[in-house]
């Protein structure tokens, strides 16, 4: 165990540098601004590394824990720790941010140091939520981390950007404030305490937990999103820049998820138990619905982000098994969909740049300019669809086979979306990089430069090494997924 | 004759008095001032309220004493909010300066005068322990404000915004005091305590009690600006000079809570059920008219009207929980969360009436929405500081408003109440639509007017500490949450 805060370091240090990169001020300074940004992400990144490394994977607690005094009117602390569920994300979202800051590298020329900073701050507020303990403390962390989203959204989006960045804020603001009556209600009832750990051994009536569990419902859902509260995200990406869309798919959309596992599941088990039917329900109609609406999108982004909601899907599915290859699968989903969407949004990303345009229409025959770019896609796309070797494989796999014991009829359901995912990730990537030269736009193509390249090697590793040895990966989650799961099986009602 | 005459005690009421003296000093003063921006006049004023902040805080006993014959009570509660009052009157008095100055109607001396004795006015109220002295306050803060809104005399919009004030204040006035005057009839006496203590006897008439206690409820919901009385505030916001708006959308919600508080829970808490069931109407009214209504407003200051009406609609929810079926234990948890709601509001709105300020100039007011678009090309700082501000009316985190809405829903919780604090955060999301509009109009359109700011280099500095307090305060609200609830621990 280090001695070093580095929960707090992971999460203030993005900020200060942001706040940094704010102050260069204008766009004279802009390379400045980029190097500090890229400076301040990198730190970020070096900080959450020994959180993995010098992880204790039989220990299912917490750790790395740090506890302070915040506002003791309301016994409101500053109460940070990770266990086997949140130390990936907090380790993913610190990667992502590194991949974000490069991705805009050339980009962005406009406002240079405000949307660098903008993604620094959300970066820690996002490794805040996933390390609070306290309830008002991640409850912070979680509204606040709208602000930065709905700015980028709004100044670097696409034409429709207002409506998104207000669909974007609105949506998911409706949800967090039904979550924060939810904590003020376990607040009252555990006798005055916000912790997060202390929730977790309350015992609550019945009706009382389904209540709850109906507030976490649609916060989360909300965020995850699930059918039929998704409607923003679609939106937000098709209007997002690159960065946005990649911060969005790969680490946004896990808050809802992480939000099931540390709220729901343990604070309400009996009604999680009681109603995990709708939720299976919902994450199934999220797998088949959504993965048909993905099949017939014209615009890139709004496929890939109706793909996203479909993985999220099996998220919430696997989370609702109740069994540890269900939640370890779900788990191992999320942190797989963060390398693939990203890489996903910023390929398209690297084909926007060039023509300007997100219509699967408008291209063709992209390997003939692009053969570098056209290879790393293909791998993303297989990941994306689920292929063996991949990342995207394994996730899927194991929330299947957790599904199988479950009902045969809902895993069923639940593999029908690998032959569906195939057909609209394939199908796209056909009619995109394949085929004559569509147009002189792709004649003109330039393949990617090395950044690009860079960046795309990078997440195209993670990809793979996921895909070939998740052991690193699901190690460390499972005792705490074990822990969780006997907890859940004990009944809250006396 | 004089067989029985005592000499009160002067010294709770020493800065009320030194106020008193002073403003009267000022108005000799400025007769001699050549000076056209009247800088002395300023500084003086500004000096005065320092020595006031000096003297509360030296006199000061944290005791609840009282003087002038139970007339005047001087407590912690009164200490506290008086304090905010000096700091907020400076603070709108800095504000006020560069936007005076460039107006010559408003440049006189009596403006500062007036803000004096409107503050004196809120001092006398929040100290008050008898109708009389509550009705005397607010006449004197009534008067000097509705003087202040006129006195841009060549504007026929501010004539028109103090004459409605005038009139409808007068009409809220006959309210209160026609409600008072039930409720002596009912107890055969005018001071808070002595009403508190002939209801805790019983034997009053229940019928001409609650009679009254309509009619007084009614006034204090006029004061405070909640909806169904509510239809000064957007018309007098409006119409008013910025710089006036700001006084009377900060500084006066500290003496409108603070009369809420001597006359509904010093003394009549015993018709808590009555009085709690009154205000939860006109706070949802309040919070649903306010919000909806502000969405339409394409004018800043109208737009924060309703945006006040809102919040006084929810600070009032904070009011409402204090006593659950006869049982009080809540009530200082709940009293203390809605007067750091109307501190918190007070450090907003003062904030957001001092950006507007910022960027009004000689005949240019700056209180259209369209005239804060592209307010982060102008200015990316000042564009940043009402971006905090405007999050934080929202109540979003890491702002002290968040924590203000959290104070008064946690109470409401605690009270059992949850279906009245779900309605309340689906008003408030309604709202978050509004603030995020300016937001918009600041970052995601195109200037109209590129031209950067000119504003003083004091006010600029000022209003940056403002915005940043309001950030600050929303990291570390631990300090005057737990002052409010101090006060108020030693006050009730």
């Amino acid at each position: 165990m280090s001695t070093y805060p580095l929960l707090s370091l992971a999460i203030w240090i993005p900020i200060i540098a942001g706040l940094v990169v704010l102050a260069t001020g204008s766009d004279r300074n802009a390379p400045l601004a980029r190097m500090l940004a890229l400076f301040g992400a990198v730190a970020g990144l070096l900080v959450s590394i020994p959180l993995w490394t010098g992880f204790d994977i039989a220990n299912g607690g917490m750790q790395f824990v740090e506890l302070k005094t915040w506002i003791p009117r309301f016994n409101i602390n500053y109460h940070l720790g990770v266990d086997g569920i949140s130390m990936l994300f907090v380790v993913l979202n610190s990667f992502i941010t590194v991949i974000v800051v490069a991705a805009g590298w050339e980009v962005i020329q406009e406002k240079v140091a405000q949307y660098n900073a903008a993604f620094l701050i959300m970066s820690g507020l996002m490794n805040g939520i996933f390390s609070a303990l306290d309830g008002v403390l991640f409850y912070v962390f979680f509204e606040a981390s709208l602000i930065p989203l709905y700015l980028i959204i709004g100044v670097w989006g696409g034409p429709n950007r207002v409506y998104a960045a207000f669909k974007f804020f609105l949506f998911t603001l409706f949800g967090s404030l039904l979550l924060l009556i939810a904590l003020m209600y376990l607040f009252i009832q555990s006798g005055g305490s916000f912790s997060i750990l202390d929730w977790h051994k309350l015992p609550i009536a019945l009706g009382a937990q389904i209540w709850l569990f109906l507030a976490f419902l649609v916060a989360f859902a909300v965020k995850v999103p699930m059918w039929p509260v998704h409607t923003w995200l679609p939106d937000a990406h098709v209007e997002a820049p690159t960065g946005g869309s990649i911060v969005l798919a790969a680490i946004a959309l896990k808050l809802g998820a992480y939000g099931f596992l540390r709220f729901s599941l343990p604070i309400a088990p009996d009604a999680s138990q009681e109603l995990s039917g709708l939720v299976v329900a919902l994450s199934l109609i999220a797998v088949v619905y959504i993965g048909f609406v993905a099949l017939v999108q014209a615009d890139m982004k709004k496929l890939v982000a109706y793909s996203s909601i479909a993985h999220m899907g099996f998220v919430t599915l696997g989370f609702f098994m109740f069994s540890a290859m269900g939640i370890e699968g779900a788990l191992v989903q999320m942190v797989s969909h963060g390398f693939v969407s990203g890489a996903m949004f910023f390929c398209i990303g690297v084909m926007y740049d060039r023509v300007h345009s997100r219509q699967i229409a408008d291209y063709g025959g992209v390997v003939n300019t692009m053969p570098k770019f056209a290879a790393l896609f293909m791998l993303f796309s297989m990941a994306n669809a689920g292929l063996p070797a991949t990342s995207g494989f394994v996730g899927e796999f194991m929330v299947i086979l957790g599904a199988v014991k479950f009902n045969f009829w809902v895993a069923f359901a639940a593999a029908s979306s690998m032959v569906i995912g195939a057909a609209y990730t394939l199908w796209m990537y056909k009619r995109v990089i394949f085929g004559d030269v569509a147009n002189h736009h792709v004649a003109e193509l330039s393949d990617i430069n090395n950044r690009e390249f860079a960046i795309l090697g990078v997440l195209a590793i993670g990809t793979l090494w996921m895909g070939l040895y998740p052991q690193p990966f699901t190690e460390v989650m499972h005792a705490s997924v074990t822990d969780l799961l006997r907890h859940v099986a004990i009944s809250k009602i006396q | 004759m004089f067989d029985n005459f005592v000499v009160p005690d002067l010294l709770p009421a020493a800065p009320e008095l030194f106020l008193a003296f002073m403003a009267l000093v000022i108005l000799l003063v400025d007769l001699t001032v050549k000076d056209s921006r009247r800088t002395l006049t300023f500084a003086l004023a500004q000096l005065t309220l320092l020595g006031c902040a000096a003297i509360q805080l030296f006199t000061s006993t944290g005791d609840v004493v009282y003087t002038f014959s139970n007339m005047f009570v001087d407590d912690l509660m009164a200490d506290l909010l008086k304090l905010f009052l000096y700091m907020t009157v400076i603070v709108v008095l800095f504000y006020s300066r560069g936007y005076v100055i460039d107006r010559a109607a408003m440049n006189k001396g009596e403006y500062y005068v007036l803000a004096l004795f409107a503050t004196l006015g809120m001092m006398v109220m929040i100290s008050a322990n008898h109708f009389v002295t509550i009705y005397l306050g607010l006449e004197l803060l009534s008067l000097s404000l509705y003087a202040m809104v006129a006195m841009n005399r060549e504007s026929v919009v501010c004539s028109e915004a103090a004459m409605k004030y005038f009139v409808l204040g007068a009409l809220a006035s006959g309210l209160l005091l026609y409600g008072m005057s039930m409720i002596y009839g009912a107890t055969g006496t005018l001071e808070i305590t002595g009403i508190a203590e002939r209801l805790y006897g019983g034997g009053v008439n229940k019928s001409v009690l609650t009679f009254g206690l309509v009619f007084l409820v009614a006034g204090l919901a006029f004061k405070l600006g909640v909806v169904p009385f509510h239809m000064w505030i957007p018309d007098v916001y409006h119409g008013a000079p910025t710089s006036v708006t700001l006084f009377i959308g900060s500084a006066p919600k500290l003496a409108a809570f603070a009369i809420v508080m001597r006359l509904l829970v010093n003394g009549l808490i015993t018709m808590a059920q009555d009085w709690q069931a009154m205000l939860i109407i006109l706070s949802v009214l309040s919070m649903a008219i306010g919000n909806l209504a502000a969405i339409a407003q394409t004018n800043l200051k109208r737009m924060l009207a309703y945006s006040a009406i809102s919040h006084m609609g929810f600070m009032l929810l904070g009011i409402t929980t204090g006593v659950v079926g006869g049982d009080a234990r809540f009530a200082l948890n709940a009293y203390s969360s809605a007067m750091f709601y109307v501190v918190a509001y007070v450090l907003m709105s003062a904030g957001t009436f001092g950006v507007i300020l910022l960027m009004a100039r000689a005949g240019f007011e700056a209180d259209e929405l369209d005239d804060f678009k592209g307010l982060n090309k102008r200015s990316p700082w000042f564009a940043g500081i009402m971006l905090m501000l405007m999050f934080s009316m929202a109540g979003v985190p890491f702002f002290i408003g968040f924590f203000a809405k959290f104070a008064v829903l946690q109470a409401v919780v605690a009270a059992g109440y949850i279906w009245l604090a779900v309605v309340a955060v689906l008003f408030s999301l309604i709202g978050a639509f509004y603030y995020l509009r300016v937001v918009k109009l600041m970052y995601f359109d195109v200037p109209v007017d590129p031209s950067p700011l000119s504003a003083s280099m004091d006010m600029r500095v000022l209003i940056s500490a403002n915005g940043l307090a309001v950030a600050l305060l929303g990291i570390f609200p631990q300090m005057i949450m737990s002052l409010c609830a101090y006060a108020l621990l030693r006050s009730l």
